[in-house]
């Protein structure tokens, strides 16, 4: 450790200095931070509770799967896949969209940046020469792919096992019918789903200490949407994604219906929601301190 | 005093409050390059002024520029700042080498000077041996090692170390104040906040001695020292006849106080001038000849300078 050999270290850091500036310096910046925070999402000590929740409703579809076809007489979803697609409907706006992914995406997003705080890991990135929106945009795309990924694993799970139930009459209705255009509207609101609950989420877990209470909050908005006023009704993230939903689903005598957002405007509107909630994260970000005490 | 100085730490009228409580009170600091030691108690608000300097913290009241830089653009500050915190925390699951490298692909370095930067840092902390390693199972010493090697790793002018001895065995603070010394010589600011009085002394260029969140002095030690006219200077007279000497040195208007040592081999001296003191002393020597084997000044470190400003109850004499 002679001071020739630090001169020397010290030039030969300079050389390497980034060349890179602006957008193609946050770009660099952004993948190395995505490449850290999606071996968090997906190997993390956090992932498990995620892998055990995307499981559960392909778990409980698989059941219904094997009940359905050790019953000596088949049930009408065996034969007549149409209703199927109603049952599966059900289950999707229900469990995976309302609950699993709502949830699902709670834990992922909000721990990005609280549950590093909880780590006392934060600080790593702050004294790093990171723009700070730079940090929670890559974060935010992190959490994103990685829910992506899952719960697009968890609806496509679910529905293999649906079609299993109906097997071989359902592939008639996956190939020549409208089977395989729903998988992949169901894939496309797994995705809006992540995309807006990403974005709540994300700001939830900036702004609170606490963040499971605002996070039930919302849940319960979410579940009562059907019976709010049409204006209240868009200030949610399932409004736009109900009406996106490949099989529409009664919501009960008590619903007070609204005109259903046409997808050119739920897809922007949910884009340009998320974009504001990003705006909103990077301005917190910008002023946030790390005081690491009482967390 | 400009914010506008490019080689400079300045501090302007700064304060912190977490609420009501006082984290560090209108602060005015302008730091050089070398070796800075902030000195104090626990909880006097030493972190405190890292975590402002480096953006983790924002003042309540003033400005703080950090060689021109406003602590609150990371962008630009964390190209000439390294901070090794006193947060002894990792991510998860990574080894040493990936620790270090990591983060500096997240300064925007491409994969191989990353990779290249990280070897000459390890090299530097001696950690090369230990570097594919997971972090989880470093020693404490070794867990500061690798936290150093990350704050310098980027070659910033910059380096900012709350408690960078701590864990650490002899041998490593040897190698790491040497290291210290090495970087300050190059011209790098170096500001080290550290409990070990006698380790801060001899590094250091510069102390900033802190108490419940107040600078209650700053400068060199000695500058420091001489400074404190309620405190006599005291030394000590290691002499043949020591009363004998001892009836002489009142000769002195300065000598306050004049007493043998336990062994009455020696004899402590407290003067309110010490240079004026070492000429009459000269003299004294010369005429009563007295076989002196050595004169010292007892308190003339940093140590002392801590006792008479903070005592070791923390509280502000």
């Amino acid at each position: 450790m002679s001071a020739n050999s630090t001169a020397a270290a010290v030039s030969v850091e300079k050389e390497l200095q980034p060349q890179t500036t602006g957008w193609s310096l946050w770009l660099r910046q952004s993948l190395a931070i995505l490449k850290l925070e999606l071996r968090k999402n997906f190997f993390g000590r956090r992932a498990i509770l995620i892998y055990l929740l995307a499981l559960l409703p392909v778990v409980l579809v698989a059941m219904l799967a094997i009940v359905t076809r050790s019953l000596p007489e088949p049930p009408s979803i065996r034969t007549d896949f149409s209703q199927a697609s109603i049952v599966f409907g059900g289950i999707y706006g229900g469990l995976i969209l309302r609950t699993i992914i709502f949830f699902g995406c709670a834990w992922i997003f909000m721990n990005l940046i609280r549950g590093e705080v909880v780590d006392r890991s934060l600080h790593y990135y702050f004294l790093s020469p990171v723009r700070r929106e730079v940090l929670v945009v890559a974060k935010y795309l992190a959490g994103l792919l990685a829910s992506v990924v899952i719960f697009t694993f968890t609806t496509l799970g679910a529905l293999f096992f649906m079609y299993l139930a109906g097997y071989p009459e359902s592939t008639n209705y996956l190939m020549n019918g409208p089977g395989l255009n729903h998988a992949l509207w169901y894939v496309v609101i797994t995705v809006l789903a992540c995309i807006g609950y990403g974005a709540f989420f994300i700001v939830i877990g900036l702004f609170f200490r606490n963040p499971i209470i605002p996070a039930l909050v919302i849940y319960g908005w979410e579940w009562i949407n059907f019976l709010l006023p049409p204006l209240l009704k868009k200030v949610s993230v399932i409004h736009y994604l109900h009406s996106l939903a490949p099989v529409p689903l009664p919501e009960g005598p008590f619903a007070i219906v609204a005109e259903p957002t046409p997808a050119w405007i739920s897809v922007p509107g949910l884009i340009i929601m998320t974009a504001i909630l990003l705006f909103i994260a990077g301005l917190r970000i910008r002023r946030m301190e790390i005081k690491y005490i009482g967390e | 005093m400009s914010l506008m100085t490019d080689n400079m730490i300045v501090f302007e009228d700064v304060s912190k409050f977490y609420g009501e409580i006082l984290g560090v009170n209108r602060v005015n600091l302008s730091i050089a390059p070398g070796i800075t030691s902030l000195v104090g108690p626990n909880g006097s608000g030493k972190t405190t002024l890292m975590n402002l300097m480096t953006g983790l913290l924002r003042p309540t009241k003033g400005r703080i520029s950090v060689l021109g830089t406003q602590p609150y653009q990371p962008e630009e500050l964390f190209r000439k700042v390294g901070y090794c915190s006193q947060f002894d925390s990792f991510p998860r699951g990574m080894t040493g080498r990936e620790f270090v490298r990591s983060f500096l692909t997240v300064h925007g370095y491409a994969k191989d000077a990353a990779e290249q930067m990280t070897v000459k840092a390890l090299e530097r902390v001696t950690l090369m041996d230990a570097a594919d390693r997971k972090v989880a199972g470093y020693s404490k010493g070794m867990r500061q090692k690798v936290r150093l090697a990350q704050s310098i790793a980027h070659g910033p002018r910059v380096l900012i170390l709350d408690e960078p001895l701590n864990g650490l065995d002899p041998m490593a603070r040897a190698e790491i104040i040497e290291l210290f010394r090495s970087l300050a010589k190059e011209g790098l600011h170096l500001i080290i906040s550290s409990h070990i009085l006698h380790e801060v002394d001899m590094m250091s260029d510069c102390v900033i001695l802190i108490n419940n969140g107040y600078v209650v002095a700053e400068g060199n030690v000695h500058g420091v020292r001489d400074e404190m006219e309620e405190h006599p200077a005291q030394i000590l007279i290691r002499c043949d006849r020591p009363a004998n000497l001892a009836a002489r040195v009142f000769e002195s208007d300065s000598v306050v106080e004049a007493r043998l040592h336990e062994d009455r081999q020696g004899l402590f001296i407290k003067t309110r001038d010490a240079d004026k003191f070492y000429l009459l002393l000269n003299s004294i020597v010369l005429e009563g000849d007295f076989k002196v084997e050595s004169v010292a000044p007892v308190d003339d470190d940093l140590n002392a300078v801590y006792q008479y400003l903070i005592g070791s109850d923390g509280e502000s004499r």
